[in-house]
């Protein structure tokens, strides 16, 4: 065998190490977007999650104004951080709807005594099927409807302080 | 105080970023009728569990593998055959959520791999046992 390709197998070992290396330390991104983003959205009809509030239906959206729907729990630990910054949004005019994932009437009631109440309707969505449907992997999500029925963004995780602006503007996009 | 911890340790429930519903319906349960269990499972085997990514919803505890168990399950005992549910959340989270990767030319490479790597094996072996003989 030729004498120079007696290191290959050393140099793929340390390819592989590297790429392996490489790897461990930049985790690849762990998010799964939703791939319903563009397309209308689909239907549901959800019972209300709280007394005293109505439910949340596909129909109720894409009615020629922009809104926002939170997907959270009551036993979601981020879904209290960024519970102040959806009331922020609310405060600056952007209507918010919800769906709250595996969740019992009296658990959100205190939930939302808690933390504050920015939403319109609060749909129950007891198996997740709503969360499927739209393509949503965890809570808190926040995606943003237009006016024809149509998903313009998906935000995943918290909402944080610096993602407000980008929020407001993907709203204002979608008038 | 060392025994008192550990007993402690021992009844302490871990703080789960769980909710306190119960799993779905047909979550955990097989459907009465075999033949459309069988079609269940072979398809909840190959999708991807969104919440503890690598692990099918078949292995997941995870409630969100449960709740999408329990809908592989109620849609096929409706009758909905199984590759319609897998496109039907192929289409909200992509080809990332079936372990069953379509052929396409993003793909090539991966189908293409264990033949090559057959061919490269044969190649070597041929030099080795060609000399042998020699």
């Amino acid at each position: 065998m030729n004498r120079s390709l007696r290191f290959l197998p050393l140099l793929v070992l340390l390819a592989f190490v590297g790429a392996v290396a490489w790897r461990l330390s930049s985790p690849a991104d762990e998010k799964i977007e939703s791939k319903m983003i563009g397309r209308t959205i689909p239907a549901f009809a959800l019972a209300p999650a709280v007394p005293g509030k109505a439910g949340l239906s596909s129909k109720d959206l894409g009615s020629g104004k922009p809104r926002m729907i939170n997907v959270f729990a009551s036993w979601c630990v981020p879904c209290i951080a960024e519970a102040p910054l959806l009331a922020e949004l609310k405060a600056k005019g952007i209507p918010i709807d919800a769906i709250a994932v595996r969740d019992r009437p009296a658990d959100v009631a205190e939930f939302l005594a808690q933390r504050g109440d920015p939403f319109e309707r609060i749909g129950a969505d007891p198996e997740s099927r709503a969360q499927l449907a739209l393509g949503s992997s965890g809570v808190p999500e926040t995606f943003i409807v237009d006016g024809a029925g149509i998903i313009r963004y998906q935000h995943m995780g918290p909402i944080e302080p610096d993602d407000l602006p980008v929020l407001v503007a993907q709203w204002e996009a979608a008038k | 105080m060392r025994y008192l911890l550990a007993l402690l340790l021992i009844f302490a429930g871990p703080a789960l970023a769980d909710s306190s519903l119960p799993p779905a319906l047909w979550a955990n349960e097989q459907l009465p009728d075999p033949r459309q269990e069988a079609k269940a499972k072979a398809l909840m085997e190959e999708l991807r569990c969104l919440v503890c990514q690598g692990q099918s919803i078949a292995d997941s505890n995870a409630e969100l593998a449960g709740d999408m168990r329990a809908m592989v399950r109620q849609r096929i005992a409706a009758g909905e055959p199984p590759e319609q549910v897998r496109s039907w959340l192929i289409e909200r989270y992509g080809d990332w959520v079936s372990y069953r990767p379509p052929l396409e030319p993003v793909t090539w490479p991966l189908w293409a791999a264990p033949v090559l790597l057959l061919a490269a094996g044969a190649f070597l072996l041929r030099k080795r046992l060609v000399r042998r003989r020699g």
